[in-house]
């Protein structure tokens, strides 16, 4: 019994800011992050790894939260849903292009699922060159290790190419601005 | 004009929150609560001989240890039986703990309280619970056979014989040209939420009083279920759903048993309890749905047409009937679908089973029917070769045959009369939407890969909306906030952007003003549930007249500030003014300041509505007879009986004959929920509906073995379909507006998982050309059915049915 109640400090980043916390040793990162750090926004559906919805990054990978101990990560740092949007320099939030996407094409219902998606498709979409258009086989591999009870999947895959495309239009404002100009001289 | 906001795809207001990590699940509340665990029986029958708790107690953390001997009261009895019908002969139900026999395996024991929820866990599972097995019973066959039974009292296993029927079957089968008889098989699946159920509770000692949140979908029924066992008056209880993770019915079910014992240990500890289920707890002790054999005979003439039909259904209830009959009902009752049967008998068996309850799942009974419906329409084609899309066709209900009053009793408890539809124009677009009349090209192409390519179709009609009611209260605030409120609760359907798009079109006001609470006994304590797709029908409404209860207070008091006939004002953006005159209006906020006369100008606005601000008139009360202060309105929705939605789904399917695996090329929707609030949240449902309905067709099913132990309950093994095993969908709308309400409303909710095994079977079975009689089917399954002496199918193609017919 005295083992297993064996507790340790840990440091780890969480969405940007050191913190110092003592866990049980064998406290899910799940736990520690809902219990312990007060981030519920990630959700835990099933404890073994297969549904997601768990899904935080950690060192910028896409990692199931119910699969990792909390103490794995000491020294390291974590990003959960409360973390992917980024203050803005009048102090605002500017939401992450796959947030804003989920909302504007009903990519979530119930929405229990939906931060173990924004987590793994946010990493895939930052992860490549977004000047390039996205490909289906693109959007099948961030999509598809996630389960969603409610949405049947087709507005979370059309989320992800909405939010390709928002990333590709923000990285080439040269040719845009060109493509619009061109458009102007034509008429 | 205010934008137009009914029938438009309004963005959702939910997701604001939600995509940012704020929703409120159930799991999120409490962070200091103490929390529970269970011990469950592993036995699928067994009898608890001794509980021995003495290992437990020395668990640090450890706070209360409670099994049967500790209940109380109503808590010691069995739980309700919910929806009580008179053919449910031997209902039977559990225990909050089992008092003495567990009934299935996962049925909870022995409850632990402790400070955190690995040391609940660690002390339950130092209790040692020694049992005494008994027989078991798996499976319709089992129970029907009755050799083993579940309930020592019910000696045929036998829970309800339920029997409708229009005429004399008997004899119109005997006087029929042709005739078919078969049996088939149903697999059970469940609803399986991504949230599982949970409950928090507090109790105030002071006031003693108890407030609990629960993941459920009839808040206001579960409060009066606490009530009435606890033993604490009404007003003494709230019950609050907060966010819900999916329910798709599991969550309609309640009192659970930790509804009770939560707030138990809230109010003997005098302190937070919480219960949040795990995965493996959601299969073995959450319900199940959809075990059916099915015996149908059919009578018909040589052109197809149908002259009797008659169904036999043993169906699976698990081990208890809390919600009663009603899946056996919507099989009975919704089977005919869209087609005019003129002699029709239904005989639902439910029979007890060593295995979860079964109770509504997305669907309720309505998969299994359209399945045996369907499957029937498949055998008259090609038992007289003609198409079958054609012979479906011959049988439809026509568009001048509405009111169709079948004479038989819905689950409501109301007359099962069809109230609009077109079937033929539905069947007509989906022929169209699927290309049917062109699939032998198709079929031909994939040949030449070495694929086989089916198609399949299958219609159905849903009863949606039954009553008895819902209601809503809408209140305008002093800051023009309008705050709309519904004791239904949500979800994820999208009911605060749908009763806001109603509120805000029926009112005048921008959406943004509005703020919609449902589920909260707080806010809105008279209410039924989110169950049958009714919420937009039957909410809906009632938002609609409580919204229009308080324009017309509005107009009133507004025309009396502006010297105008009410007649003459409108709302428009939140403005009250008088139609084509610019200038002469007045703000629908100083509307509600001045509704309610005041003494005290506890604010800047509340100066306008205090006694001296200006002059009044001397000769009446300030307050009207029969007024009442305050620009609100409380209005409720009863509905005369449901009102029928309906849809027809297509299938093309393209099975490689190396590995049997089955691919859905091709997935064609017809919908018709009639007069639609959200196009793009109807779209939704109807994509989640399919991925089950596919889900259901092609992957998932309970896995009992004969000792009733769940052998794949896990997502390990309990196949849901993720984004690559879900077609895209093609989806063609038809609008039927329903003539019992006045929004011409129906219902969207279960539509989409329907006729999903129905239609996929068939298309299988056009493809393999071996009879199927039994789904889920795995291509394991389907390997095997071919290299059987399964009966041999052959579809006639649409082209050839004319000269065939």
């Amino acid at each position: 019994m005295t083992e297993v109640r064996t507790e340790r400090a840990i440091s780890v980043v969480v969405n940007g800011v050191p913190r110092e916390a003592t866990v049980p040793v064998r406290w899910l990162l799940s736990d520690a992050l809902r219990h312990g750090f007060g981030l519920t926004g990630t959700h835990v559906g099933c404890e073994h790894g297969v549904c997601g919805a768990c899904t935080v990054l950690v060192d910028g990978q896409p990692t199931r939260s119910c699969l990792v101990l909390a103490v794995q990560v000491d020294g390291r740092e974590v990003t959960t849903v409360e973390g992917l949007s980024r203050s803005d320099h009048q102090g605002g939030q500017v939401l992450h292009p796959i947030q804003e996407a989920f909302r504007e094409c009903h990519a979530l219902q119930c929405g229990f699922c939906t931060p173990g998606f924004l987590t793994t498709i946010a990493a895939g979409l930052d992860a490549r060159d977004p000047s390039v258009e996205i490909t289906e086989e693109e959007v099948d591999e961030m999509v598809g290790g996630n389960l969603c009870r409610c949405t049947g999947y087709a507005n979370i895959k059309k989320a992800c190419r909405h939010a390709a495309a928002t990333m590709r239009e923000a990285a080439t404002p040269t040719e845009m601005a060109i493509s619009a100009g061109d458009e102007e001289a034509g008429r | 004009m205010t934008t137009k906001l009914f029938g438009e795809p309004v963005r959702r207001r939910e997701d604001a929150r939600l995509i940012i990590g704020q929703g409120r699940y159930l799991d999120d509340i409490g962070s200091g609560a103490y929390e529970a665990a269970f011990v469950r029986s592993p036995y699928a029958h067994a009898r608890v001989l001794d509980i021995d708790v003495s290992a437990a107690m020395d668990v640090d953390g450890l706070l209360a240890i409670y099994t049967y001997e500790d209940l109380t009261g109503p808590m010691a009895e069995p739980l309700p039986v919910l929806i009580p019908h008179p053919q449910l002969t031997a209902p039977r139900t559990g225990y909050p703990l089992v008092k003495d026999v567990a009934q299935h395996v996962g049925e909870p024991i022995v409850m632990v309280v402790a400070t955190d929820r690995y040391i609940a866990e660690d002390a339950a599972g130092l209790i040692e619970v020694s049992y005494e097995e008994l027989p078991v019973v798996v499976g319709v066959d089992a129970a029907e056979a009755a050799e083993r039974t579940v309930h020592d009292d019910v000696p045929d296993n036998v829970a309800a014989r339920h029997h409708q029927e229009t005429g004399d079957v008997e004899a119109a089968l005997a006087a029929s040209a042709h005739t078919l008889s078969f049996t088939q098989y149903f697999e059970r699946s469940a609803s399986m939420p991504m949230e599982g159920k949970g409950v928090h509770a507090r109790w105030d000692d002071a006031d003693s009083s108890l407030r609990v949140y629960s993941s459920t979908q009839a808040s206001t029924s579960v409060r009066a279920a606490i009530a009435a066992k606890l033993e604490l008056s009404m007003e003494k209880v709230e019950v609050i759903a907060p966010d819900v993770g999916g329910g798709f019915g599991v969550k309609i079910v309640h009192p659970w048993p930790e509804e009770l014992l939560v707030p138990m240990a809230a109010r003997l500890l005098g302190h937070e309890v919480k219960w949040t289920e795990d995965r493996r707890e959601h299969f073995i002790s959450s319900a199940h749905e959809r075990q059916q054999r099915q015996e149908i005979t059919v009578g018909y003439d040589d052109d197809g047409r149908i002259a009797a039909l008659d169904v036999l259904v043993w169906h699976d209830n698990g081990a208890y009937t809390p919600y009663g009959i009603i899946v056996p009902i919507n099989t009975a009752t919704q089977l005919c679908g869209p087609y005019d049967i003129p002699v029709y008998r239904a005989r639902v068996n439910s029979v007890y089973t060593n295995t979860v309850i079964v109770t509504p799942y997305r669907g309720a009974g309505r998969p299994q029917g359209t399945f045996a419906m369907e499957r029937t329409m498949d055998r008259i084609a090609q038992a007289l070769r003609i198409d079958r899309a054609l012979v479906r066709e011959r049988n439809l209900i026509q568009p001048d045959q509405f009111p169709y009053d079948w004479g038989l009793t819905f689950q409501d408890g109301r007359p099962l009369i069809y109230d609009s539809g077109d079937y033929p124009a539905m069947m007509a677009k989906l022929k169209v939407l699927v290309d049917w009349d062109g699939f032998a090209e198709r079929r031909a192409a994939a040949e030449a890969r070495g694929k086989l390519l089916g198609i399949g179709m299958a219609p159905y009609v849903e009863g949606t909306g039954p009553g008895p009611y819902e209601g809503a209260h809408v209140q305008v605030l002093g800051s023009g906030k309008v705050l709309v409120s519904t004791g239904l609760t949500s979800q994820g359907q999208g009911h605060e952007t749908v009763f806001a798009q109603l509120a805000a079109a029926e009112l005048g006001v921008p959406m943004e003003d509005v703020v919609v609470t449902t589920g909260d006994t707080r806010r809105f304590g008279y209410a039924v549930g989110t169950f049958a797709s009714r919420a937009a029908v039957v909410s809906g409404n009632a938002v609609a007249l409580a919204a229009r209860g308080v324009k017309e207070k509005a107009l009133r008091i507004a025309a009396e500030v502006l010297e105008a006939d009410p007649a003459d004002l409108e709302i428009d953006e939140g403005l009250v003014q008088v139609k084509g005159t610019p200038g002469a209006s007045i703000p629908l906020r100083t509307v509600a300041v001045l509704s309610n006369p005041l003494r005290y100008a506890f604010d800047e606005a509340a100066r306008q509505a205090t006694q001296f601000s200006g002059p009044g008139d001397d000769s009446k009360p300030p307050v009207a007879v029969g007024d009442a202060p305050g620009l609100e309105h409380t209005d409720y929705y009863s509905p005369l009986r449901s009102t029928f939605a309906s849809g027809a789904h297509a299938v093309v399917v393209e099975i490689d004959p190396a590995t049997w695996e089955i691919a859905i090329e091709q997935y064609a929707v017809v919908h018709d929920c009639g007069t639609i609030i959200n196009p793009m949240i109807v779209e939704g449902q109807v994509h989640g509906g399919v991925a089950q309905g596919v889900g259901g067709a092609l992957y998932e099913r309970m896995a009992y073995d004969r000792d009733g132990q769940l052998t794949n309950a896990s997502f390990m093994d309990f196949l849901m379909p993720y984004a690559s095993e879900v077609p895209d969908v093609d989806i063609d709308h038809q609008s039927t507006p329903s003539p019992l309400n006045e929004l011409g409303i129906k219902g969207a909710g279960e539509a989409g998982v329907i006729p999903g095994s129905a239609a996929i079977a068939s298309a299988i079975e056009d493809a393999v050309g071996r009879r199927i009689a039994a789904m889920p089917i795995s291509p394991t399954e389907l390997y095997d059915l071919v290299r059987s002496d399964a009966e041999r199918v052959t579809n006639s193609s649409p082209h050839d049915s004319g000269a065939m017919a």
